[in-house]
């Protein structure tokens, strides 16, 4: 009788720890195969930001589409274009000649947050449509939002060509704007 | 067999699988407070119900659009003109959008007047801060899906507030951008917020909304000096329905859906009336004669972009909202219990009428922007032609260089212009010529220098014609100066050329 009730409650014991160590082992396998599907979905989502260097050299124009003591709308391509990026591949800037080589370029971007500054030659003013910011013709900030002048481009002569360095949207974040 | 029994046949069918009749029928009947049955209850269920006529009209503008850069312009077009009542679905799904967002205020306010935030139901209101949260983020995606230049400047507005984070902002653009700048993974990604993943969340938190709803019953209208305690209300809430109780079908669900029945007509003629949103211009950046503006419920948000000092911007912008955000979620568990009715809660009247008038008055301002300059001011408003008849040949080459040097994008005269700086018709009265040509040379006050732009033969030219800009009966300001004195010799003193 004693024998039995002992065999009846090794049983018992042996089917308990069984038990738990289903479970334990479930619930280990799952976290390890969480965390390894959650891994490449995060990477996946997170890709954007992990990438540090975004500027490429672009060619933007000939020396001569920018005359002398002028500021001149131009354009360049998108360095990581896409086929169904559309229009949107498509980054104006602003290009000031002020003699020789020698060339100031702004981004389109105001540096409030962000709207397309238009350049008018007759006062010689950068002017945002968003929030009344305005800029000298050298960048400046001359009254409005605006925190800091206008962002500019690395840029270079090569071959009669202009280069600028780009490719991405400049914003109070960037170190290197 | 009839009709009438075959019906019942399948009834029975389903019911035997199912047994969701006494659940249903358990949900209607379900007692509610005789006094909750008010016209005032009735803005979260007609929130609901536009949020599923969004749902339709979302599905079925998804099998029409394309969410790719290079074709949601062209097929929004499309909608618009080519496909059979695309343009009304469009129409409907965007004031749809405003219909939502604006009975969400409503109803919210209600709620927080009528104390019906308070224990028990403070986990109510937090799923509402949620549904809040996501019904903001899917007007502004949607705002984005709609990709014309407001779309495309609007991301860039939004990247530049990310931006201003400290340490993380540029790498927070790339995320929010999907890449370095806005291009064709920018709207993938607003396309998949849209439409899978803040849905979902909506979807989720509403049903959690109304579970709870159900379970912890309607609010009873507040009666000032029905103090909420955590030790009686529950009791006191069981004994209202059971003794002074209705069932929620019909008695109070009836006003729900008169009210709902009318928002819907209304929003299906607005539609009709007013038509689709836009899409504006192209999503071509390179078109730059663009002036983005936000859809209208985020016209107050744009003002206050451009009149919050710029020195506490940025601090503000990345502050300020999560601040007032956590507050929202925190009511309840700041004020869980006590008075409920608005009569006796002074403050929180004054609050909701803050918020109320503050928005309202942002988004008035909002709408005509006055603090933008009107960028083609300078080329076409025309100068009114009595502040030019009789003028001299200098003051008429003022009144043309105020045109051509973009005076008038700031300076109104005759009513039309940018409304940045004062408006010009008065000016001789308020500024002496010597102060105009400081004004003018210097700038100051929010003005540009406008020094190295202008010759002094063109600033002599300006201050001659803006010396008239005073009425007949008035005199222009000068210089105090010795009586005997001819005021013309102070003028010509300064602008010799007069
Ligand atoms: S974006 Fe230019 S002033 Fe705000």
């Amino acid at each position: 009788m004693d024998e039995i009730v002992n065999n009846k409650d090794s049983g018992a014991e042996e089917s308990t720890s069984r038990r738990t160590f289903l479970l334990r082992l479930a619930v280990f396998l799952n976290a390890i195969a969480i965390a390894l599907f959650a891994i490449p979905v995060i990477g996946y989502v997170l890709s954007p930001a992990r990438r540090i260097e975004w500027l490429r050299w672009i060619p933007i124009g000939n020396l001569s589409d920018f005359p002398e003591n002028e500021t001149r709308l131009a354009e360049y391509v998108n360095p990581f274009r896409k086929p169904w990026d559309g229009e949107t591949s498509k980054i104006p800037c602003w290009v000031r000649r002020e003699s020789g080589d020698n060339f100031t370029i702004f981004a389109i971007n105001c540096t409030h947050l962000g709207c397309p500054v238009r350049w008018f030659a007759e006062s010689g003013l950068f002017m945002c449509p968003c929030h009344g910011g305005v800029y000298y013709a050298d960048g400046r900030e001359a009254s409005g939002p605006p925190p800091r002048p206008l962002y500019r481009y690395q840029h270079k002569v090569e071959a009669g060509r202009l280069w600028v360095r780009a490719g991405e949207l400049p914003t109070l974040g960037q170190p290197q704007a | 067999m009839p009709l009438r029994d075959w019906t019942k046949a399948i009834g029975d069918w389903f019911e035997l699988r199912l047994g969701l009749s006494s659940t249903l029928s358990e949900v209607a009947a379900h007692p509610v407070p005789r006094s909750s049955a008010s016209w005032w209850y009735v803005f979260g269920s007609a929130t609901f119900v536009i949020f599923i006529m969004q749902i339709v009209t979302g599905i079925c503008l998804a099998t029409v659009y394309t969410p790719s850069a290079e074709g949601a312009w062209s097929s929004l077009i499309y909608l618009n003109y080519t496909q059979p009542l695309g343009w009304y679905l469009r129409a409907l799904h965007g004031w749809g959008s405003d219909f939502m967002v604006g009975l969400m205020f409503v109803h919210m306010a209600q709620v927080y007047l009528f104390g019906a935030y308070k224990y028990p139901r403070e986990l109510t209101w937090v799923a509402g801060c949620v549904l809040l949260l996501c019904t903001l983020g899917m007007a502004f995606t949607g705002q984005v899906l709609r990709f014309d230049q407001d779309a495309y400047w609007g991301l860039g507005i939004g990247a530049s507030i990310v931006g201003r984070f400290p340490f993380v902002g540029f790498k927070l653009v790339h995320l929010i951008l999907g890449g370095p700048i806005i291009a064709a993974e920018t709207l993938s990604r607003f396309f998949a917020l849209h439409v899978f993943v803040i849905p979902g969340i909506l979807i989720g938190f509403v049903a959690l909304h109304l579970f709870l709803v159900l379970k912890l019953g309607i609010n009873e209208y507040p009666m000032p000096g029905r103090i909420v305690t955590r030790e009686h209300y529950l009791q006191d809430y069981e004994r209202t329905v059971t003794g002074d109780g209705e069932p929620f079908f019909p008695f109070a669900a009836q006003k729900d859906m008169v009210f709902a029945g009318i928002i819907i007509l209304a929003l299906l003629v607005v539609a009709a009336i007013s038509g689709p949103f836009g899409p504006n211009g192209q999503p071509d950046p390179t078109i730059i004669k663009t002036v983005p503006r936000p859809d209208f419920f985020f016209l107050w948000l744009f003002a206050v972009f451009a009149l919050l000092p710029p020195w506490s911007e940025t601090f503000l912008m990345l502050v300020g909202p999560p601040i007032v955000i956590a507050l929202l979620f925190a009511l309840p568990f700041i004020s869980g219990t006590g008075e409920k009715s608005w009569r006796r809660r002074p403050i929180s009247v004054v609050i909701v009428i803050l918020a109320f008038t503050t928005i309202g008055t942002l988004t008035w301002l909002g709408t005509f922007s006055p603090w933008s300059p009107k960028m083609e001011a300078w080329s076409e408003a025309p100068t009114p032609v009595d502040y030019v008849k009789g003028r001299t040949p200098l003051e008429l080459q003022g009144a043309i260089l105020i045109q051509s040097k973009q005076c008038r994008n700031c300076h109104a005269l005759g009513g039309e212009g940018g409304m940045r700086g004062p408006a010009l018709d008065d000016v001789a009265t308020r500024l002496t010529p010597d102060q105009i040509v400081r004004q003018i040379i210097q700038g100051g006050g929010n003005m540009p220098a406008y020094g190295k732009n202008l010759s002094p033969a063109e600033v002599n030219a300006i201050v001659a014609f803006l010396n008239t800009m005073h009425p007949r009966s008035e005199l222009g300001a000068r210089n105090s100066v010795k009586p005997e004195q001819p005021i013309s010799d102070v003028d010509s003193h300064h602008s010799p050329a007069q």
